[in-house]
């Protein structure tokens, strides 16, 4: 049985189905991630005192330069298969695979230093937000990663028979990544900068 | 969203810029946290640069800027949502279920 509207834009919405359902499921993100932001801002206006300069802004910096370009290379991935060239957007998916790695690479520098210093989310609310934030968005980064290689491997196959419904697939993934990013955008300057 | 080729080779361009620009504003980001400036004006100065960072990847590389509506839609209920679970918590302070009225009163008189 083929699944209607992968492809094709529903007569009602004028969306494929995929779009809509990946929105509707960021929406849900917008709200988990609220929920926490939301947290965060309890936590610290009620706090008689917050500390500053725990974390490392060098590494901070790093990671979001490392996501922003993640997100170029994943929407160039996407151009590049509308523009038929699927070796190509294939290579700028792996790239961000490579770069979602490397952030992980550098989250992992980062979270030992403070866990050898015995900065675990038990030491203080500034360590237990920041690990359950940064560590929400990191188990994001891991799936986007799984999706990401799913895509540029097995699930390469879909190409050779339904080019425009693997360039929709990857776009849906390329919507989730931007959202993730779109996520480190406002936790690096809240956690490292203020 | 884009099908013509021309149209996507100049979007391609256009992503290289927007990813330009946001590596130019974390690098004010960063220098402006060098200023040490008052707090309430380094979060307002942070807060600005991530909502514009922010705008920009959800308009150009999510394509917000030539969206259909039922994505709109869906988003406008997103932020209504958003902002109610912002102010929630603000319902804790404002409880005065079971304190006593006498005490309400004199803190009310305060």
């Amino acid at each position: 049985m083929e699944i209607p509207y992968t492809v094709e834009p529903r007569p009602d919405t004028g969306l494929a189905n995929g779009k809509l359902g990946i929105w509707l499921f960021l929406a849900s993100e917008v709200m988990l991630f609220g929920a926490l932001f939301s947290t965060y801002i309890l936590l610290r206006v009620g706090a008689v005192e917050w500390p500053h300069g725990e974390l490392s802004v060098k590494l901070g910096a790093i990671n979001t330069v490392i996501l922003i370009c993640s997100s170029v290379t994943m929407v160039v991935a996407w151009a590049k298969l509308k523009l038929n060239d699927f070796a190509k957007g294939r290579l700028y998916v792996l790239i961000t695979v490579v770069l979602a790695a490397v952030f992980l690479v550098n989250k992992y520098f980062e979270y030992a230093e403070h866990l050898s210093k015995g900065e675990g989310p038990w030491h203080s609310t500034f360590f237990a937000i920041y690990f359950t934030l940064t560590g929400l968005h990191g188990l994001h980064i891991v799936g986007g990663i799984v999706v990401m290689l799913y895509l540029a491997g097995p699930g390469a196959g879909l190409w050779k028979r339904s080019p425009e419904q693997y360039a929709n697939r990857v776009e849906y993934t390329g919507l989730y990544w931007h959202f993730v990013d779109l996520v480190w955008i406002f936790l690096f300057p809240v956690l490292y900068l203020l | 969203m884009h099908s013509d080729p021309e149209a996507v080779k100049k979007s391609i361009r256009s992503y290289g810029i927007v990813g330009g620009l946001l590596l130019l504003f974390t690098a004010i980001t960063v220098a402006a946290n060098q200023v040490h400036l008052a707090v309430p004006v380094a979060i307002t100065v942070a807060l600005i640069i991530a909502a514009t960072k922010g705008s920009m990847v959800a308009a150009i590389f999510m394509h917000l800027n030539h969206e259909q509506k039922w994505i709109y839609g869906a988003l406008l209920l997103t932020v209504l949502f958003f902002v109610v679970l912002l102010f929630l918590p603000l319902a804790t302070v404002s409880d005065t279920i079971g304190t006593p009225t006498h005490a309400a009163a004199t803190a009310a008189e305060h």
